[in-house]
């Protein structure tokens, strides 16, 4: 590995931690659209930054992209408020006709500045390390380096110090302002981090893939866990561990770096959504599944308790009084068999004292919702489970 | 003997975009009653709480907490939104949810730590969901989530509670269980105003009832105002078939 591609694996790690950050913000506040909007519409800010400082890496150029940024934001709120059109056709607004306008600033100069459309969009991390920052002619490193680790510093202090006022007016914006801790500056404050932020990972992943570096860890993580803290550690090792995957496959295709990294991304997302734990589509599948044969059980418990006649509780017979296909019969039979619900006796099916009182516990609580009972049923069925 | 007056307010205007929502209102609330504010849907009774805890600006007038105003008084005043305005899949805890409490106190920057912890769980404990601290608040049921919303408030130790609708979407006993707390919470001392919309418990659980429909019907106790000329006033003449259709 030579030293321009550790400095590039560098620079796609801290962007990808400066990105999940926000990020897992965004996307608890349903404002994913937004990050898009920011990536594109700070076009014209950076355009004109880069026309006065010719230099990407200009703090004055980052401070016009995030006003560009934030810019946006007020303007998707002011156009939503006046109640005219909804808040995602106000973000379909605004972020294109800033974005063409940055466009147009390109095209219009095109001979003059060292800056094109396609960097624009997809970023062009492999020419980094050549862009360099040296002080009495000592090399300090690539400025895109220093660029965004200064800013993935700033963002992680201030998650530091404010994650408490974050957490409280994300989750209950409503008491956090009853207790003094205006959600408004704290709205604004997010989406300034998140304007620095994309200005700062623009020039590496470009406008269409920074979304990808804000939205997928934090949707990912959000299938995983159900602890903040824990979804912005694991947002964070995620999207550094997809940007060096990425990177590598990108190298060894000879592909774009960005576009490879959220190729990454989108698979990593993908096989989470079929495979997490509790929320992934397999487990949901799996668990309508079972609530299905709960129940199915449960109407069986209610029929043995409502019958005394044996014709009614003979195990041959049932499918013709209930109804029920073959498969489904012997799958609810086994399900009562396994948590001793039932015995059989001469092929007659009678309940156990357990079988009896979960009946009657699952009948209250169909009937008053009362849930106090229930504690020690929810173990060993998805049915009490909410 | 005269006690003391908790929350006035004063010419009170509200409006959302332009349009008003609450007309002109004056009400005094005295210490130490268990109040419930009552009136049908859109008659501004959320927007009302949500004025006075200096989360909605007025357009005109004035609210104080024991003679100040309430960005003064924030410690004295605990608050329970709606069940239904946040986000119950948000990734955290019972317990975390009524540390969230003592954020108040806590000002800007500083962290909970074990005091807080414990404050959080001797809450918990009152509302009796103790065992339920570490269950991720999506597994709750609606009762147990306004519990935990109870709770919350609870750690606060205000001296005035507010409460957007604590009984809808819960079950019988979790209703009971908060009315006891309540009860509890004026037997102490403390100032209780409560949205409410089940006019039939209103003579039950309440001491004290505000008649709102955009302005201010009546306001008293409930011994004295509780009746049919305030409830036609503010729900119109058909309140009495409004009830038994279960409308209100």
């Amino acid at each position: 590995m030579t030293s321009a591609q550790l400095e590039i694996q560098m620079i796609l790690s801290l962007v990808a931690v400066a990105c999940a950050i926000p990020g897992v913000f965004l996307v608890l506040r349903k404002m994913a659209l937004i990050s898009d909007a920011i990536s594109h519409s700070i076009l014209p800010g950076i355009v004109l930054g880069f026309f006065i400082t010719q230099d990407l890496a200009s703090p004055l150029l980052i401070l016009m992209a995030t006003l560009t940024g934030v810019l946006t934001v007020v303007l998707v709120e002011y156009i939503q408020k006046t109640g005219l059109v909804k808040e995602d056709t106000a973000i379909g607004l605004v972020f294109p006709s800033l974005f063409s306008l940055g466009v147009i600033l390109i095209a219009r100069n095109a001979g003059d500045v060292h800056l094109d459309v396609d960097a624009v969009l997809l970023g062009e991390v492999a020419f980094a390390p050549f862009d360099r920052w040296t002080y009495q002619g000592i090399d300090l490193g690539p400025k895109s380096l220093w660029m965004i680790g200064s800013i993935l510093l700033v963002s992680i202090s201030l998650l530091f110090l404010f994650f408490k006022e974050l957490k409280i007016a994300t989750f209950d914006a409503g008491l956090a302002a009853s207790l003094g801790f205006t959600p408004v500056g704290i709205h604004y404050g997010l989406m300034t981090v998140s304007s620095v932020t994309t200005v700062g990972a623009f020039d590496a992943i470009g406008a269409i893939l920074v979304v990808a570096f804000m939205i997928v860890p934090a949707a990912c993580v959000y299938l995983l866990t159900n602890n903040l803290k824990k979804m912005l550690i694991y947002a964070a090792l995620l999207s550094v561990l997809a940007s060096i995957t990425g990177y590598w496959i990108a190298h060894f295709l000879d592909a774009s770096i960005a576009g490879t990294i959220a190729t990454v991304l989108g698979l990593v997302f993908f096989i989470i959504y079929l495979f997490a734990p509790n929320k992934g589509y397999i487990s949901q599948w799996y668990k309508t599944k079972q609530q299905k044969v709960e129940v199915a059980m449960l109407v069986f418990m209610l029929h043995l308790a409502n019958h005394d006649e044996e014709k009614e509780r003979n195990k041959n017979h049932l499918q013709e009084h209930i109804n029920w296909s073959p498969r489904l019969a012997k799958k609810v039979l086994k399900l009562a068999f396994q948590n001793n619900m039932i015995v059989e006796q001469h092929h007659i099916i009678s309940l156990t004292k357990k079988g009896v009182d979960f009946t009657n516990k699952a009948l209250s609580y169909i009937s008053d919702n009362k849930n106090s009972e229930l504690e020690g049923m929810k173990q060993n069925f998805f049915l009490f489970r909410g | 003997m005269e006690a003391k007056i908790a929350i006035a307010i004063d010419d009170l205007t509200v409006a959302y975009n332009y349009k008003p929502v609450l007309w002109d209102i004056d009400l005094q609330i005295p210490e130490g009653v268990l109040m419930a504010i009552v009136g049908p849907n859109g008659a501004g009774k959320s927007t009302l709480l949500k004025s006075i805890l200096d989360i909605i600006k007025p357009l005109a007038g004035s609210v104080t907490v024991y003679g100040k105003p309430y960005k003064k008084q924030r410690d004295l005043v605990a608050y329970v939104p709606q069940k239904g305005s946040v986000d119950w899949d948000f990734p955290t805890t019972a317990l975390d949810v009524v540390m969230m409490g003592t954020y108040g106190a806590l000002g800007w920057i500083k962290r909970p730590g074990s005091a807080q912890k414990k404050q959080a769980l001797e809450a918990l404990e009152k509302v009796g969901m103790l065992s339920f601290q570490n269950r991720q608040i999506s597994q709750l049921s609606g009762g147990q989530q306004q519990r935990i919303f109870l709770a919350r408030a609870l750690v606060q130790n205000a001296a005035i509670y507010f409460m957007d609708e604590p009984f809808q979407g819960v079950d019988a006993t979790t209703e009971k269980a908060i009315i006891q707390i309540l009860k509890e919470l004026r037997k102490a001392g403390k100032t209780v105003i409560v949205v409410h919309h089940d006019l039939q418990t209103v003579p039950e659980y309440f001491d004290w009832v505000t008649f709102l429909n955009v302005k201010k019907i009546a306001t008293g106790p409930v011994a004295d105002i509780f009746n049919d000329d305030n409830l036609t006033k503010t729900y119109g003449i058909n309140y009495k078939a409004s009830i038994a259709e279960g409308t209100l």
